[in-house]
């Protein structure tokens, strides 16, 4: 597409591989291997693929919180070294702290990362409106200060997304964030999610193995074969935005779906064969 | 459950007490069981109404160094705790050799205690305190030790120190395992203290229960008994009440019954 010709790249992974340790890098083990990827500026991309393909191991790659045994990642003009603070991350398990209340829940980042962390204390009226707005917008009004233990579990999602955002990160990293939740909830959560990204712009890469969620947000969708991980299929979407949930009952929506599955069908079919 | 059940609950254990002291009761009449063997609850009623000044004496010795050496046990307790449960390499260091010296018993210390502190409150105060220290340090380490590896995630990205973590995150969550423990620990302290009191000291409900006992008044000594299990009782309450109010987030599934 177009826009890949355009501005550098805000997302490069060059060639990337990662073995977790100096034994399974000795013998060749690759958690992920080969991989190249280039993401332009508030681009949102989904990645799907098999349980246990290397999704997360992704993840860890783009957070700095892992570093690549042999490749480079680059991330907003700079190789990722160590902890990437301009990223924010939520996960399948909301984790949030039983002990605060929503919005100190949500605040927590803020009392951690800098330039906020040496301010907290003087300025903690106004980051805690900020928190306040930010719950608010994602349909928590009035909840703010209820116990997490108090909220559904689509709500500590939202409140755990919440804090993934609270820092202004230009990167939300999502690890099947709405895996444990119904169907409806998931779909409200999935429009929660497009709202947010279309209102700040910030860049989202999207760990999930639900196909219809991955085509209904994001821009690109890769498909990731299962050990060793590597990215097999690269497919844009092209569906207008805003996406509205009707868009999912569509046939042009539904092919996409359809296609994308045929390849993670095949590639099953294909590691079958390979294990016999 | 009914307002009736709940009440029910409420009292049971005064139910079964009460039960408990009635058969106690029926037997000793019964069977005309001598006082000077093994005397009825109405026996020690009496003794306790009779000694009262004594026992409260003795009492208030024994709780005072129990505190005293409690108080002792969870600034050890928590600090020790802290250091195993925030070090992998301390933690694989101390807790054997903590697990050996609590296999022990305390009660062999006293002899050498006496040696280093004398007779008198020294002993009893370090008995107390040996005794009571060891779950406390194990449930901070535990409460430490274990966190989400994914919210450690969430915090390393943002560029969390480990100090932040333990302050933020790992020190919250193990409250509810300290207060936990110290309702354990100051049940032991108790037992350290009395046992400490019976060979080395001349005050307390230890030295209480060792005189009553060598002039064969067998209902006074089961006074004495009465007020230090009393005391254990009415802390460990305390410490329960306690632990409900600074952790009520963590007890949020029995708020129901």
């Amino acid at each position: 597409m177009a826009a890949d010709a355009g501005a550098p790249a805000f997302v490069d992974f060059h060639d990337v591989w990662l073995a977790y340790n100096d034994e399974l890098l000795a013998a060749k083990q690759f958690a992920v291997e080969a991989i190249d990827l280039k993401v332009r500026e508030g681009e949102f991309i989904a990645i799907v693929g098999p349980s246990g393909c290397g999704k997360s191991t992704f993840m860890k790659l783009a957070t700095g919180l892992k570093r690549p045994s042999r490749g480079t990642v680059i991330i907003g003009g700079q190789q990722v070294t160590g902890p990437l603070k301009i990223t924010g991350m939520a996960f399948q398990a909301p984790s949030l702290l039983p002990w605060r209340t929503t919005v100190a829940n949500v605040m927590l980042p803020l009392e951690i990362v800098e330039p906020y962390r040496s301010s907290f204390k003087q300025k903690k009226a106004e980051y805690e409106a900020k928190a306040r707005a930010l719950l608010q917008s994602v349909g928590l009004g009035g909840y703010e200060d209820k116990f997490p233990w108090q909220l559904s579990g689509g709500m500590q999602q939202r409140a755990s997304i919440c804090r993934a955002l609270i820092h202004e990160p230009k990167m939300l990293l999502l690890d099947e964030p709405f895996g444990a939740l119904d169907a409806f909830t998931r779909e409200e959560l999935w429009c929660a999610l497009r709202d947010l990204q279309a209102a700040q712009k910030f860049n989202v890469i999207l760990v999930t193995h639900d196909l219809r969620e991955s085509v209904f947000l994001a821009d690109t969708v890769y498909v990731m074969s299962k050990s060793p991980g590597r990215f097999v299929v690269k497919r844009h979407i092209d569906l207008p935005r805003p996406r509205d949930l009707e868009i999912t009952y569509t046939p042009q929506f539904t092919d996409i779906v359809h296609e994308l599955r045929g390849h993670i069908g095949a590639m099953r079919k294909a590691g079958a064969e390979v294990a016999q | 459950m009914s307002v009736q059940a709940k009440r029910l609950e409420a009292w049971s254990p005064w139910i079964l007490l009460l039960a408990v002291l009635l058969v106690w009761q029926g037997l000793c009449s019964a069977f005309s069981v001598s006082e000077f063997i093994f005397p009825s609850p109405l026996r020690i009623a009496q003794q306790l109404a009779e000694f009262k000044g004594e026992i409260a004496k003795h009492a208030w010795r024994t709780f005072w160094v129990t505190m005293a050496g409690f108080g002792i046990a969870i600034v050890v307790g928590v600090l020790l705790g802290f250091l195993i449960g925030s070090s992998r390499l301390a933690y694989a260091a101390v807790y054997p050799l903590m697990t050996g010296f609590n296999a022990l018993p305390k009660a062999a210390f006293v002899p050498i205690l006496v040696v280093w502190f004398g007779i008198g409150v020294g002993p009893a105060v370090l008995t107390a305190f040996l005794i009571s220290f060891f779950p406390i340090t194990v449930n901070i380490a535990t409460g430490l030790a274990t966190l989400e590896p994914e919210l450690e995630d969430v915090l390393r990205v943002l560029g969390a120190r480990r100090w932040d973590v333990l302050v933020k995150v790992g020190l919250p969550r193990s409250m509810p395992y300290f207060f936990g423990s110290l309702k354990v620990a100051i049940t032991l302290a108790f037992v350290g203290t009395t046992v400490s009191e019976m060979t080395a000291s001349n005050e307390g409900i230890g030295y209480l229960l060792v005189s009553a006992g060598s002039s064969m008044q067998m209902g006074l000594a089961f006074a004495g008994l009465v007020a230090v299990g009393a005391m254990a009782m009415g802390m460990y309450e305390a410490f329960s009440v306690l632990e409900k109010r600074m952790t009520g987030w963590a007890h949020r599934g029995s708020q129901g019954h």
